[in-house]
Parts: structure tokens; sequence; C-alpha cells
């Protein structure tokens, strides 16, 4: 019997990506609205964590299409750590004057007064002050005990083995030790007060799934994802761009202009773009598929320590 | 074919699951440059494979797991091929394995189940296969690792294929495999071993690649469990869920199950727009005509062919809690979208995962295995788990911690508690007992075999015939001789003499008559399920005490002595053990007080009650 080879076979279906994905992304979103409707179902006040990238509007569709022809009952909040690019803000803000869109945002108002700032203070702390510490400020003001989030398994390994329902303690910690088993579609939605939920309906995505439901359903999508010629500068092999004159220049850097797109979007200074001529979401289909390097490859934060993501969970980041 | 295949990669610790993972994520190219490098410097610092990428690192994803060089909890991986999108499950082998592996499988179409060449089937590989097929995996392969270390000796592999096709048959999946691998070097993962030249069949990505999972749910009856009432305003009411079984297409007729009120499905509502029909593993939002009332947790069913409903069932347990299963204790059990309260009647058998066999148990501990009896607060719709995943699993949640405690599958109801109902006749029990001119009660009289139970009970009965009364002497080896001739000495078969016996002693009861059961009944959750079917008052358990050294110097049948010389199994005080009663109704201390005393103990507690 010839056996084809799947090394070669495999490297082609990566760089052309050629699938009937149908079936498995109406599989994936049947699953999503499933947890999304079993979470509002047994919460008392749940909530949705809005970053603005492209799985938070993938989630907010979803949450559109699991409770129509009602809006989603679901407030969404925004952690705005004030060094978001401009560009996000301005998206945010189109999506929240949408009808039956509630949209919480919410800044870390001492971590401002203190000048925290990614350039003077460095990522580790920065990150825990505006987005960790800010968060669980939000949280426990409006004491949720769903919270939903656009965190995917393949994104990162202790994510992969998060449960889709994961339990979070009164202090908002995770402990990988003490997860709860989780078994078929049963989710265990019960807890103490305090302690909440952090959901994920989109744990079995992949990136490749989440652009293609994005061409598929025409989901809007902040134009950063797109290549555009873009003023930025290298630092350590990376290309951060300029985005409001906020951001200091070594002596003798100055600004240039490159076709770059972001495949992952977050605080500009801690956001690194990629060279690309990726203008279509076809293109970016093809460019995710064919890539040799992983999303979070573009977010500085993670590159921390080794573990730096699982010990940031543990802490109320996610 | 499923638009995507779940898999559940399982095997004992050090039998290469990860790297196993890890190679076909590589060689398949679905690791990414940066990953692998940060691979390349865990390896350096944790690996186990010296200088060279420790691919098994690609999966520890916790700083523990690293460090430790073992894998604590179920990652998922997915990844895809020209052929099918996967989604893996990598169940950890070592303490924990059964709720782990449980876990994983319950998702899964099919499990790879590692086996060590240099090993071949050790009891962990049966545990896992029979697990995984209890947890409704009905295709299974077992990748036979590490053959390049038995430098692929053909002879090897077969000899290990042959045990796992037996293994296989008597689990009964509908399909399993057997391939030889070496997830070192990735031969027969995805692509074919060339010092195998005697093996022809797929390499194992091959085969997942090919393997024909669906499930014929498709011509099942219709079965939408709901999840949410959509209810934005007063003209639109739509009950949201995901379809479980069949297919549903608008104008259908469906029954609303348990409360049965019947309507027909108006519209299949979608964003943005209706479609005309739907199907299995769809999640939709129905209106029906009439509005009639549906709530969370009820099910939209074909009203031709409506689901079952039920408050008894036989069920199979996995116990995932720190404490034991408690018999008798109140637990939450969430059963498709439904919630309801759920006690163990009783503990049926305990299954010894190596082999499938029945152990006698009180209780169940952390990665026990068992069958039970459960009773819910309400009748609740179901399917029995071999027809419906989506409606015949559960799982069970402790009341004051929230922790998910149990996971179990539905083998069947035992009480069809919506057919069954109990008739009411003029002539009651009290009224047959007063003709009798007696107090209609059961008298159990458990203690060790030899304790003095039979002679004790011979005396009492005629005693009270001598007083006029009416009685029935119910003794545990005459019984065995008639109405539980069929039942023999496993813990399972001994729990149904017990129930049988209490059954017929209430029915005796129920008929105005004294009747005195002499029985060993060593577990106290037996004795407590035959005093659950009685009015309080109308049951005495008797304890005939005496020591375990004056039975075996006493051993009237010379049974302990056969005991003792192992040529009796189960014997209870010697390999099975007597639970003492912890608060009988009346103790009697046969090495103190002689029969006769016995038996005017007894008589004196009835005048005074």
């Amino acid at each position: 019997m010839p056996r084809p080879n799947p090394l070669e076979d495999g490297s082609r279906a990566r760089r052309t990506g050629r699938h009937r994905a149908g079936s498995w992304l109406s599989a994936l979103e049947s699953e999503a609205i499933e947890i999304i409707r079993e979470g509002v179902a047994t919460a008392a006040r749940p909530l949705m964590l809005y970053s603005i990238g492209k799985d938070s509007s993938v989630l907010l569709h979803l949450a559109r299409k699991a409770f129509w022809p009602a809006p989603p009952p679901i407030p969404l909040l925004h952690v705005d750590t004030t060094w978001k690019f401009r560009e996000m803000i301005a998206f945010r803000d189109r999506v929240a004057a949408e009808p039956g869109v509630e949209l919480i945002v919410h800044t870390n108002r001492e971590g401002v007064h203190a000048g925290v700032t990614p350039f003077t203070h460095g990522s580790d702390y920065y990150t825990e002050v505006m987005k960790t510490v800010a968060l669980r400020q939000a949280l426990d003001a409006g004491r949720h005990d769903i919270v939903f989030v656009g965190a995917r398994r393949d994104e990162e390994k202790s994510r992969a083995k998060e449960r889709v329902f994961s339990l979070r303690s009164p202090t908002h910690q995770w402990d990988p030790r003490a997860q709860r088993p989780e078994l078929w579609n049963l989710y265990n939605t019960r807890i103490r007060e305090g302690e909440s939920l952090r959901v994920s309906p989109l744990s079995n995505w992949t990136e490749a799934d989440v652009w293609r439901y994005i061409a598929a359903e025409e989901i809007r999508i902040v134009p950063l994802y797109y290549a555009a010629e873009r003023p930025v500068v290298e630092r350590d092999g990376q290309w951060i761009m300029v985005d409001d004159d906020r951001m200091p220049l070594d002596p003798g850097e100055v600004p240039e202009m490159r076709r770059v797109r972001f495949r992952t979007l977050g605080c500009y200074p801690l956001t690194a773009a990629i060279e690309s001529d990726a203008a279509t979401l076809d293109a970016i289909i093809a460019e995710t598929l064919a890539a040799d390097q992983s999303e979070r490859e573009g977010r500085l934060i993670d590159h921390d320590a080794e573990a730096s993501m699982e010990r940031k969970k543990r802490e109320g980041y996610f | 074919m499923p638009p995507t295949l779940r898999v559940v990669l399982c095997g004992s610790v050090d039998d290469g699951k990860s790297t196993l993972l890890g190679r076909i994520l590589h060689d398949t190219r679905q690791v990414f440059a940066d990953e692998l490098e940060r691979v390349a410097e865990d390896s350096r610092r944790h690996g186990t494979r010296g200088d060279a990428a420790d691919l098994a690192l690609l999966l520890d994803g916790l700083q523990d797991e690293r460090e430790q060089g073992i894998t604590i909890d179920v990652a998922h991986r997915s990844f895809e091929t020209p052929r099918r999108r996967f989604i893996v499950a990598d169940a950890p082998g070592h303490e924990q394995y059964t709720r782990n592996l449980a876990s994983g499988a319950s998702t899964a179409d099919l499990a790879v189940v590692l086996v060590d060449a240099r090993k071949g089937i050790l009891p962990q590989t049966a545990r896992h296969t029979r697990i995984a097929a209890m947890f409704g995996v009905r295709h299974i392969v077992h990748a036979v690792n590490k053959m390049d270390l038995v430098g692929w000796d053909c002879g090897t592999f077969e000899s290990i294929a042959l045990a796992c096709r037996v293994l296989a048959e008597e689990i009964r999946v509908e399909e399993a495999v057997t391939i030889p691998v070496s997830a070192l070097t990735g031969d027969n993962l995805t692509r074919p071993a060339a010092e195998a030249p005697w093996y022809t069949g797929p390499t194992l990505l091959d085969h997942l690649e090919t393997a024909e999972v669906a499930q014929p749910a498709a011509r099942r009856p219709f079965r939408m469990p709901v999840q949410y009432v959509n209810r934005p305003n007063p003209d639109f009411r739509g009950y949201c869920g995901r379809i479980a079984a069949g297919a549903v297409t608008r104008g259908d007729r469906v029954l609303v199950s348990p409360a049965g009120t019947a309507a027909e499905v108006e519209s299949i509502v979608l964003w943005q727009g209706t479609r005309e029909s739907a199907e299995r593993g769809d999640s939709v939002t129905l209106t029906l005509r009439p509005d009639v009332d549906v709530a969370r947790g009820d099910i939209i069913a074909a009203a031709t062919d409506p689901p079952e409903v039920a408050d008894q069932f036989q069920a199979r347990i996995v116990w995932m809690g720190d404490d034991p299963l408690a018999v008798g204790r109140r637990y939450r059990m969430k059963l498709h979208t439904r919630e309801v309260g759920a006690t163990v009647t009783r503990i049926r058998h305990r299954v010894d995962v190596s082999d499938g066999g029945q152990l006698a148990a009180a209780h169940l501990e952390l990665n026990d295995l068992g069958v039970v009896n459960l009773a819910t607060d309400r009748p609740v719709p179901f399917a029995p788990f071999d027809q419906s995943r989506e409606l015949g699993g559960f799982i069970l949640i402790d009341r004051a911690t929230n922790a998910t405690v149990g996971a179990g599958t539905i083998t069947y109801a035992l009480m069809r508690a919506a057919n069954l109902k109990w008739q009411e006749f003029d002539i009651d029990a009290e009224f047959r007992a007063r003709l009798k001119r007696q107090h209609a009660r059961c008298l159990w009289l458990t203690g060790l075999s030899a304790s003095g139970k039979s002679t004790v009970a011979n005396l009492l009965e005629r005693r009270l015939v001598a007083e006029g009364r009416h009685t029935y002497l119910l003794d545990g080896d005459n019984v065995r001789h008639g109405l539980n001739r069929d039942l023999g000495f496993t813990e399972a078969d001994r729990v149904e003499n017990i129930r049988r016996v209490a059954e017929v002693a209430r029915l005796m009861v129920d008929a105005g008559l004294i009747v005195i059961v002499s029985f060993i009944s060593p577990f106290q959750s037996e004795r407590d399920f035959a005093r659950n079917l009685f009015e309080p008052g109308d049951f005495m358990e008797i304890f005939v005490d005496a020591s375990l050294e004056e039975c075996a110097r006493r051993d009237p049948k010379g049974l302990y002595a056969r005991a003792m010389r192992g040529e009796i199994r189960n014997f209870t005080g010697i390999d099975s053990p007597y639970e003492r009663p912890g608060r009988p109704d009346l103790r009697l201390d046969t090495e103190k007080l002689s029969p006769e005393e016995c038996v005017e103990v007894v008589v004196k507690s009835l005048a005074f009650t």
C-alpha cells in the first residue's frame, strides 16, 4: 500500500490552508455559543473582558449570536492602561456606540498618578500595576462571578492545561494544581462567595481558526492587523511602532516608515509589529498558516522569564 | 467523518506520551521556531535527553511539570493536517490518572494508549483502555512504543498485539488497532519505519487521519436540553440549547420533558434570521407554538419518541473527591443542563480496573471506579450513556466545597418512575396486623458466621408462636436454596441477595407478620438499606455478638477452618470485613448469654415497643 508522506503534506497544508474549514468552524462556533450560554445561565453578574483585539471581536460576535434577537446580557470591560494604540481606542469607542453594547472602561488611577509607564518602570512592573491590579480593581468593584475571556489553549503552554471554566480565588488567583476535573460539556459553575470563574469559549480554537472565522463571518477588526506603512523603530530585533509622542527615542533613533502589521495587539510599547504585505484577510490567513514564529512572539511581556505566563496567571493576569 | 477528531492520549509514566505528541507536532510542522528555541533552552535545563531537544517539554506547560519532568494535568493541543483537524488531550499516567484520563476521554472520539514494547501490556495499560471505553471512547489504538529499543522485533510486537486484541474484544469497543512506533525517532508516527518491513499497516498519523468515528446519532430521535430561556420582550420567547441527538425541522411535533407538554416547532432562530432545520451539535434557539412553559433543564424532544424519565438509576462512577464517596450523602448532580440533588443509595461493587473484576466495597476512594445505585430528588429526563453521551453522562458536586467529586454514566433506570405508580388498596398493613393482634415488624439478626444467629432465631420463633404470634423466619442459607439460587458470592451478588431478602421481609411485614431475618449482613450500608424500607419502629437491628476467635473456635460447619486454608474466598471475618453495627437496637452477647437468655432479652424489648 503506498503511503503518502505526511511531512510533505503537512508543510503544504500550512502554506496553502486548503481545507474545507466550514464544518469544523461551525462546530467550534456551536461549542463556544454553548459555553457562553451556560455561563450566562448560571451567573449572577457576568462580564466579558474586551481587549479590542481580534479574539475579543470574535467573542463579542459569538455573544451576539448566542442571544439573538436579544442583545448579549453581558457588559464588556476594557482595562485601559492609557498605552493602547490610538486606533484601538477609536475602534473601541465605535463598538461601544453600537446598540446593545454596554462597555465599562477602567483605568488604575493610582498607577497613573504614580507615573507608572512601560518606559520608566519596566514591562513587568508596569503590567502588574496597569493591567493585573487594574483588572482586580474592576472585578472587585463589580463583584463579577463569571468573566468571559478570549483565551485559547494554543496560545501558550500553561493555557493548554487550563479548564474552560477556570476557578479563581477571592484574590483572583489560579491554582493549577487544584483544577476541577472537566468532563463532557458539563461545566461546574458552583462557586463560593468571592470566588469567580474565568470562562474561555475559544479554548479549542487556534489562531488560524480565529482568522478563518473573522473572514467567514465578516467580523470587523482593528485596522492595525492589516499591513500598512507605519512609523517604527527597531529595538532588540523587533519593530516597535511610534504611536504617539510619549515614546522616548534613543539618541540618533529616527522612526522610519515600514510596511508592517500586528498579529496580536496590546500596549503599543510592548507589542512588536511584523513586516508584512498582508493587507487582506486571505493574505493574513495565508501568512498565519505559513508562520514559523508563534503569535505571542510579538508580546514583549512573555519573554520576561520562563513560566512568566503561568506566574502572571497565578497572580490574576490573563 | 467528523470535522475534528478528538483524541485522548494515555499510557503509564515513562511510556513516552508527551514525547510522542511532541514528535507528531514537530514532524507535521506544527511547532513554531520560537517555541522550539525555548524547548531547546528548557531541554538544557530540565530535559532528559542531554543536549538534544526534549520534545516532551513542548507539552509540559506548568513550571512544576518542567522541573519535575512529569506531566501533571491534561493538556489540550490542536493541530491540523491536510486531511483532518485534531484536538489531542494528553492525559498524565501517574497519580490522579483516573480522573485526568476520564476528563480527557469524556470528549474523545478515539484513544491512543501507549504500550512500552519492552514491558508489554501492564495492568496500567488495561486500566487506561477500560477507563477510556467506560467514558465513551469506541475507537482504541494501542501504540507499541520504544520499538527501537527492542530492535523492531516482529515477534515482540505480534505477541503484544495479540494481547491488545484480547483486551479490546473483552471491553467491546468498535475498533481496535495496534501499531508499532518509536516516539523518539518518529518511526511509524508520521512516516513508515524503514526498520520494520514486516509491518504493512498504516502509520499512527495515517490511522488518525482516516479513522471513521462518525456516530449514527443523526438517525436518533431529536433531543435538545434547554440551556437558557431567551425572553428579551413579551413578544419573543426562545429556548436556547445545543442539539444532543437527531435533527429538527420547522413544524416538527415536539414534547417538553419531563412535563410531557406537546407543542410544535414554530421557528429555528439563528443570527439575524431563521432556518429550516438543524441537527446534532448545532447551538440553536427554538420558538414553540403554542408558547408552552419550558425551563432550563427541560428537554425538547421528538413527540413520537420522548426520552425516559426516572429518579432511580444504576450508574458507573469514577470518584474524584479527596473524601470518599459516602453512601446516603446528598450531592448536586449535573446531568445535561439539569441540576438536582442526588444520593448514592448503595455501592453495588467496586471495579478492579486491571481485570474488570467486581470487588466488595463499602465506599469509593479517590480514583476508584464503581457501580452504584443512584437516587435523584426529582425525576429527570435522560438516556442511557451507551445511547447518548450528552444525556447519560453526569458529574457530582460536593455541596459544601463545590468541588467536582465524581463523574458517572447512567447504565439504566432502576424504576421507570414515570410509568410505575404505587397502587393504593383499602386493606393496609396496619389492618392486617390488627387482625393478627400483633405489631408486625422485622427483627434483623446480624453477626458473624457461628455467632449464634440461627440458634437464637429458631428459639425466638418457637417462643413467639407459643405466645400465639404469626411469624416467619428468613434464613440466609435457606433463601439461597430458592429465591436467591441464581446468586453467587461476588460482592454484587451478595448485595443483591440482601436486597431481595429485605424486600421480601418488607412484603411479609406488610402482610402482618413478625419476620425474623437471620443474615450475616456484614455491611452497615446494607443494613441501613433494609432499615430504610420500613416504617420507623417496624425494624429492629439485633446484633448477635461473639468475637471472631470465639466464632472460629465454635465453627460448627467447619467453614472458618476452610477459609483460613484459603479454600473459601471472601469469607466474612477472614478475608472480607464485618462492620460491627454502630448503634444496633439490641446487642446480644452470646459469649455471656445463653440462647434462651438472648430470647428473653428480645421478647422483653418487644413488649416495651
